[in-house]
């Protein structure tokens, strides 16, 4: 049943991608930009992606540390690694619009620059993880620290943006300015072929991480034995 | 208020058998002084431009030479198995945390009281004129990296590599705190006052001290008992 | 009808989805010895963790005097002596209790501290620092360490356990002395012999499971491997 959701939702994801792709490879070229606007439509939804994963992650953690059960720790494990991923490709779509645009690979904007930081957050969790080897220490430990790493992401954003006002940057095409009406349509529904793969990995690793916690309990058992 | 008091024999103890060994606060001193002379080599403080941005060179120190400090405040329980000493006893997670971060704070703050002349002196720069202020940000900064970092040194002190886990952990949450206070204290050390500008860096420093303050006081105990 | 002083219910510890602990569940009425045996590995350790409050168990609930050990005054009343002795190295004999006197709360820790100094033989080097103490030494602080505080319940994690001459005499005395005084004590044990001196009851923990919980009998003191053949893995 959950792998026909699964693959469902794969190919519905696989379906939309292909008519976005479609659609945002015949759209007029932008004004300023030139060809490269195009990436827009990744970046973006990668972020917000991402950053509704850390959400997710927080529920999940604190659901661990009340109720215990280890599904909860798998969910945010998953949630994590996947939303890794696509903060990745926010930062490297980013890079190559940069490059692109302002000839430089990093120019130290806001956004680009918090995600950066909220990326090394993240992946400080699971580097954590790997440190532990007991599950239930790993687990909790774990939850612990996301809860930290979630309140620290919006004083995070706050704070680069403060930074940056004071070195006032070059004028620059605003990512979210004036957006034109087909643009609009177009970026969200690639906000929901993203969702959705992001929901597919991310069950993907959630097998994944219950099948690692049933070898870790075979083996214990034989251990004892 | 019994909890004040629980939190004052912990951080008396901590104090009192740190100044008996020193082995913290001798290494973590020393250690500042050479990571300041290290940064002289890399940055010239003859030059003035160097000079202007040099505060903020200073917390690069303090939290390397902290992390000493903030590593060693759990990990002085392992020996005996002195933390189930601890946990056995009548006091919550939330006193123990506080009681190490006081005594975490203290010495911390003495590192920064010798780094902050020898500073002065590397780079030729009068320190004290904004004295007030920039003790503010000290105590603040300080405040946000050791309540940081007393929940990690929990949460690392069973941990393979717990030296090298503990600043990778702390320090990515720290950037915001740290962008706040190396920005001030950059200020203040050159003798510009803090203005209507710089007030936003104080608001952050205030508002990342409670967030975390709080949030170490409900996990503490979750740290240390599961 | 004495009251309960560790009530143990259904307690389960999961090392992952591993039970290292299953459903445990025993009552320690006040006044009594608890001997609590099992090979290396059965879970003794993992029990009386639960018990004292340093961890948490994964079901089930435990009670000590009708108070989870979770909560910090119920501590008050539980003495702690695990595989360590929780003393520090950096400060002296006297200072150590003090501390811990101060932590539990007493009303004059400089005088149970002194006092108990005297009981346990080390009045002499009360201002030794316990880095300069020998291994008998420092035991025996830790015992003064664990009754400090006059606690109702003792949870001891194999307490005689390389012990010298000395030390187990000194722990066999005030054991005594506190189940004279009605005391519970609660001891995981290796040294079957001297803990079956002092038990009334015995409690055999075999791969985390409670095998076997009752008195005390003759066949035990004169055989101590008797309660293991009997009950445990052939």
């Amino acid at each position: 049943m959950r792998q026909k959701v699964m693959i469902g939702m794969l190919a519905l994801a696989a379906i939309l991608l292909a008519r976005n792709l479609y659609v945002i490879s015949i759209l007029p070229d932008e004004v300023n930009q030139g060809q490269i606007f195009r990436i827009i439509f990744f970046h973006v939804p990668a972020a917000i992606a991402a950053m509704t994963g850390s959400a997710v992650a927080l529920v999940a953690s604190v659901l661990f540390l009340v109720k215990k059960d280890f599904i909860y720790d798998s969910l945010a494990v998953a949630v994590t690694e996947v939303g890794l991923a696509f903060l990745a490709v926010n930062l490297v779509t980013g890079s190559i619009w940069a490059r692109v645009i302002w000839g430089v690979w990093w120019a130290w904007d806001p956004r680009l620059t918090s995600a950066l930081v909220c990326w090394v957050l993240y992946a400080g969790y699971l580097i954590l993880r790997q440190a532990l080897e007991e599950p239930t220490q790993r687990a909790t430990f774990a939850a612990v620290y996301s809860i930290f790493a979630f309140a620290d992401v919006p004083i995070v954003y706050f704070s680069i943006r403060w930074w940056r006002t004071i070195h006032p940057q070059p004028v620059f095409f605003s990512k979210t300015g004036s957006f034109p009406a087909d643009w609009s349509a177009a970026l969200r529904l690639n906000l929901l072929a993203i969702f959705l793969f992001y929901a597919v990995l991310t069950m993907i690793r959630l097998r994944q991480e219950q099948a690692q916690r049933e070898i870790d309990y075979l083996r214990r058992t034989v251990h004892a034995m | 208020m019994r909890f004040l008091r629980q939190v004052m024999v912990i951080t008396a103890k901590d104090l009192r058998a740190e100044m008996r060994t020193k082995e913290a606060i001798n290494a973590s001193i020393a250690f500042a002084i050479v990571i300041l002379l290290i940064l002289s080599f890399a940055f010239d403080p003859t030059e003035d431009t160097t000079r202007e941005i040099s505060g903020g060179l200073l917390w690069i120190v303090f939290t390397f030479a902290g992390t000493l400090v903030l590593n060693r405040s759990f990990a002085r329980e392992l020996p005996n198995d002195c933390l189930d000493g601890l946990l056995a006893a009548p006091v919550p997670g939330s006193v123990l945390f506080l009681g190490k971060a006081l005594s975490n704070f203290v010495l911390i703050l003495a590192i920064e009281a010798v780094a902050l002349p020898v500073f002065g002196i590397f780079y030729n720069v009068r320190w004290t004129r904004q004295f007030w202020p920039l003790l503010l940000v000290q105590a603040l900064g300080t405040w946000g990296f050791t309540a940081v970092g007393t929940v990690f040194s929990a949460l690392t002190v069973n941990i393979r590599l717990r030296e090298v886990m503990l600043p990778l952990l702390v320090y990515p949450l720290m950037i915001p705190m740290l962008l706040g206070a190396m920005l001030l204290t950059a200020q203040l050390v050159m003798g510009q006052p803090i203005t209507g500008d710089s007030v936003v860096w104080l608001r952050l420093l205030f508002g990342f001290d409670i967030i975390f303050t709080a949030l170490a006081l409900v996990l503490m105990e979750t740290v240390l008992r599961g | 009808m004495s009251a309960v002083a560790v009530d143990c219910a259904g307690v389960w510890k999961f090392y992952g989805d591993f039970p290292a602990l299953r459903d445990i569940s025993f009552q320690v009425p006040e006044g009594q010895c608890l001997a609590l045996i099992g090979r290396n590995g059965a879970g003794k350790t993992t029990l009386l963790r639960i018990l004292g409050g340093f961890s948490r168990a994964g079901r089930g609930e435990t009670k000590i005097l009708g108070s989870s050990p979770r909560e910090a005054d119920a501590r008050r009343q539980i003495g702690f002596l695990g595989h360590g002795i929780a003393i520090y190295d950096e400060l002296s004999a006297i200072e150590n209790l003090r501390l811990f006197g101060k932590l539990y709360g007493l009303a004059d820790p400089d005088g149970a501290a002194r006092r108990w100094l005297e009981r346990t033989g080390l009045e002499r080097v009360r201002d030794g620092l316990v880095r300069e103490f020998s291994r008998g030494m420092r035991q025996r602080l830790a015992v003064a360490r664990a009754l400090l505080h006059d606690p109702a319940v003792l949870l001891l994690d194999e307490p005689f356990t390389a012990l010298d001459d000395r030390a187990i005499a000194v722990l066999q005395s005030v054991l005594r002395e506190a189940l004279a005084q009605g005391r519970t004590v609660v001891m995981s044990t290796h040294q079957l012999r001297e803990a079956l001196e002092l038990a009334t009851h015995v409690a055999l923990i075999n791969r985390g499971r409670l095998a076997f919980h009752g008195e005390r009998s003759p066949e035990m003191v004169s055989d101590p491997g008797w309660v293991y053949a009997r009950y445990g893995d052939s």
